[in-house]
């Protein structure tokens, strides 16, 4: 029987040092899994592996010794819980994330539904390469945005409102980068944009309602972390609207397909054509409406 | 500077976190609605954890003063 590894492959298994088995990996998104689906994996496990599930370092699972005659009883099984093989490969990965201020108290982003929307439209979409996508609900940057080909980071851009300051003095305490002086003489705070990373420290601290906050989306391009570390980069400006990332994950994709060679890493391509390339490529998306 | 009158005063800088927020809501929890709990605390994460962790139990945060110790104080109202 001719087996197509690059196939097996794009349906979840991957090939073990014991060469009749596969490590059969899930598809998870955001690391949410329910209860009925994780007594799946683990029957599954039991009656068609030996019983060990591995969770990966990108919340993914694989259920491991799995027999390729059993797969696709293994897959109608899952399919009862809604649970699909993962993709590995030259394609779009599972996408990554944290709870999010859904359950979060740090969480600027809701993140659950989002990364769903996210995989939803693009999982498992073939590409030159890999293409690996995370989300963090807030710059404690839980799901390290930097080592992914595109890392979501949730984010608030503050706006003091004079009527309800009781200048207290909490947000000049507490933000990180000094971007807010207080001048207790004249009832001012003076805030510094420049300085200001949008962590949304004052607006989620002060009790006084006299920080306005907007949730916003701050994408790092271009990360990877295997032999060779690249750390992703802000390429563009900060990102308000949901629909927008969208858009922008959409045209990095056509970017990668166009600049791209074969098996070429994204971090690669940028390093050859250079950030500017992408920055006019996602000019025309970051504009519009 | 502070001409804020505290009804109780609790120190938290001897304890981590999350019995940071524990200790100052124990010290809470004696007082009244609208009295005013004093909080010395460490810089860093109690300082912005612990005075958020009381706003979303309604209180308000009234006065933060850095000491010259590198230690923080604050004086919180019970919400009501
Ligand atoms: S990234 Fe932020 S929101 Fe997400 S788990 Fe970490 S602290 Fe919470
Ligand atoms: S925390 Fe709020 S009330 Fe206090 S000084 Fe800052 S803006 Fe004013
Ligand atoms: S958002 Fe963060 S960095 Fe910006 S002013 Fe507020 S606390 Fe400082």
């Amino acid at each position: 029987m001719g087996v197509d590894l690059q196939q097996l492959k794009k349906g979840g298994l991957l090939k073990q040092v014991q060469k009749e088995f596969f490590s059969l990996r899930l598809h998870i998104v955001g690391g949410q899994l329910t209860f009925n689906q994780l007594q799946m994996i683990a029957q599954v496990s039991k009656d068609f592996g030996n019983g060990e599930i591995h969770l990966t370092a990108r919340q993914g699972v694989e259920i491991p010794f799995i027999k390729l005659q059993d797969f696709e009883t293994i897959k109608n099984k899952l399919a009862q819980v809604g649970l699909e093989p993962g993709a590995c490969g030259p394609r779009v990965r599972t996408v990554t994330a944290c709870q999010g201020c859904k359950i979060c108290p740090n969480g600027l982003i809701e993140t659950k539904e989002f990364s769903k929307k996210i995989d939803e439209k693009f999982f498992g979409r073939d590409l030159k390469c890999k293409f690996k996508i995370s989300i963090s609900g807030c710059l404690n940057n839980c799901l390290k945005a930097e080592e992914n080909d595109l890392g979501i980071k949730g984010c608030m851009e503050p706006e003091w409102l004079q009527a309800n300051c009781i200048f207290c003095g909490l947000c000049e305490a507490i933000c990180p980068v000094d971007a807010i002086k207080i001048n207790y003489e004249n009832r001012d705070v003076i805030f510094n944009p420049q300085k200001c990373i949008k962590c949304g420290r004052c607006v989620t601290s002060c009790s006084s309602d006299a920080w306005k906050g907007r949730e916003g989306y701050l994408l790092l391009f271009g990360g990877r972390n295997g032999n060779v570390i690249t750390r992703g980069k802000q390429v563009v400006p900060v990102i308000y609207k949901e629909e927008k990332v969208l858009s922008v994950i959409e045209h990095t994709l056509k970017f990668i397909a166009d600049y791209g060679n074969n098996e070429e890493r994204f971090a690669d391509i940028l390093q050859r054509v250079g950030n500017s390339q992408l920055q006019k490529y996602l000019k025309e998306v970051l504009e519009s409406e | 500077m502070n001409d804020i009158k505290a009804d109780a005063f609790v120190d938290i800088t001897d304890v981590v976190c999350p019995t940071t927020f524990a200790k100052a809501k124990v010290a809470m929890a004696r007082l009244s609605e609208g009295q005013i709990l004093e909080i010395r605390m460490k810089a860093g994460e109690p300082l912005q954890n612990v005075p958020r962790s009381f706003k979303e139990e309604g209180a308000q945060v009234i006065k933060v003063i850095e000491n010259e110790d590198g230690t923080y104080t604050a004086f919180i109202k019970k919400a009501g």
